[in-house]
């Protein structure tokens, strides 16, 4: 439909057009990470591909004739002919894209939002801090840290997961623990004795890394009470709350700021967001049922 | 290794570190060594240099649970200063694990007989407490959970 509500021409190529429209991507191939996570790899069906996103924004999938779903771009900037999305099962819409076949066709519309200010980070140390399903969102930071690590200090990295299984990317994390230009820590909440990696939550590793904090910036992405709790830990290691930016989660319907669904306080998410300064936001983070 | 070099103690008046440090005893632990096993009696408080403890919870008819690890810089517990004396927990080596160790009846003979350096102690030790409250605080929202 147009925004007039006249119904508008066939979808295909028409982004540069109608934010509206989803382009068709083919499922060229779909990894289980978890028991209900899944990582998409998509290419346009037809037509050009969508614009390069940045690190940091989502696209809307949209599975046709179930609904629509904001997932932040988890693959290689560099690589955007190859669109890589993680996606949990957590309702009907991500159960759709969970079970979605190769060769089966899915519906793109974007990239949207504001991404992860690397340039920010250029000449100082990096913390990455990811809970859960954070680690997709931050992924393509890590790649282009990496691209260009010559241009960045000290890069520290905390994921955390539920358990063990819950961990996605697992063999990749085998070679980015294995590098020597990087730290990345894991900890899991709970597990048995065939886990040989950190128990605890991502705060509690926090106190451990190696920045100097007057020239560190830092990247949360995970549950907003995870993140609110790593950015009191940051700051109790004396990092300041302008450099430190979180990646909220919303319930994003249009991503182009005008339903409203995705309202935070003054700004709506999927267009002033997902990633916000930590020192802009954190008021929100603290009102009850915002 | 040596008291004044643990991150617990930065800060504590040398004096004190230097009455203290005879008593301590440097340990090292194997990858799958028990530091302590609950209901043991808790008499050492131990500081762990380097290394990584296991806290684990041993329950009936269920697979023993790593609640939470423990690295260099931090301390095991506080079992040792609270009656009955009994460790809670079991604690394991993860790995090769360095420690230092006070004996915990000269350690709180000490600490009565000084109040104030007892109290400024108690100082020193309730933020470990009140962190791990937090943390477990924070692992029973099951942040992660969905």
């Amino acid at each position: 439909m147009a925004t007039d509500g006249t119904p508008g021409p066939l979808a295909g190529d028409l982004s540069d057009q109608s934010p509206w429209y989803p382009v068709p991507y083919r499922v060229d191939r779909r990894t289980a990470e978890t028991a209900d996570t899944v990582t998409l790899t998509l290419s346009p069906a037809k037509g050009t591909p969508l614009h390069p996103f940045r690190p940091g924004q989502f696209n809307m999938l949209y599975v046709f004739g179930v609904g629509e779903a904001a997932i932040s771009v988890s693959g290689d900037p560099a690589l955007p002919e190859a669109l890589v999305h993680t996606v949990r099962t957590a309702g009907k819409i991500s159960g759709a894209l969970t079970g979605a076949a190769p060769g089966s066709t899915v519906g793109v519309r974007g990239p949207y939002g504001s991404g992860w200010p690397l340039e920010e980070a250029v000449g100082r140390d990096v913390v990455l801090v990811a809970g859960g399903l954070g680690l997709p969102p931050l992924r393509p930071v890590l790649y282009e840290l990496l691209r260009h690590r010559e241009r960045y200090g000290r890069i520290e990295v905390i994921y955390g997961a539920r358990t063990p299984k819950d961990l996605v990317y697992y063999r990749q994390i085998q070679e980015w623990r294995g590098r020597s230009d990087l730290r990345f820590q894991t900890t899991v909440d709970a597990a048995g004795r065939d886990w040989y990696g950190d128990v605890g939550l991502v705060t509690a590793r926090v106190p451990d890394i190696r920045v100097e904090p007057a020239r560190t910036v830092a990247f949360l992405c995970g549950p907003e009470v995870m993140m609110k709790f790593t950015a009191q830990a940051l700051e109790a290691r004396g990092v300041t709350d302008s450099a430190i930016y979180v990646s909220l989660e919303r319930n994003m319907k249009c991503a182009v700021g005008l339903c409203g669904h995705c309202q935070l306080g003054p700004e709506f998410v999927c267009r002033d967001g997902p990633v916000f300064r930590y020192h802009d936001v954190r008021r929100f983070l603290s009102v009850r049922e915002l | 290794m040596r008291l004044a070099d643990h991150r617990f103690f930065t800060g504590t008046d040398p004096e004190l570190l230097r009455r203290w440090s005879p008593l301590s005893v440097e340990r090292s632990y194997a990858a799958g060594d028990l530091l302590v096993q609950e209901g043991g009696p808790a008499d050492r408080f131990i500081l762990i240099f380097e290394g990584k403890v296991a806290l684990e919870i041993v329950a009936p008819d269920r697979p023993r649970v790593t609640i939470q690890t423990l690295g260099g810089g931090e301390v095991l517990g506080w079992s040792w200063l609270l009656p009955p004396h009994l460790w809670r927990l079991d604690a394991r080596a993860v790995k090769r694990t360095r420690t230092l160790e006070l004996p915990a009846s000269e350690l709180r003979d000490a600490l009565e007989s000084r109040p104030d350096e007892g109290y400024r102690f108690l100082l020193r030790l309730l933020p470990v407490v009140a962190q791990r409250l937090e943390y477990t605080r924070l692992q029973l929202m099951d942040l992660h959970g969905h």
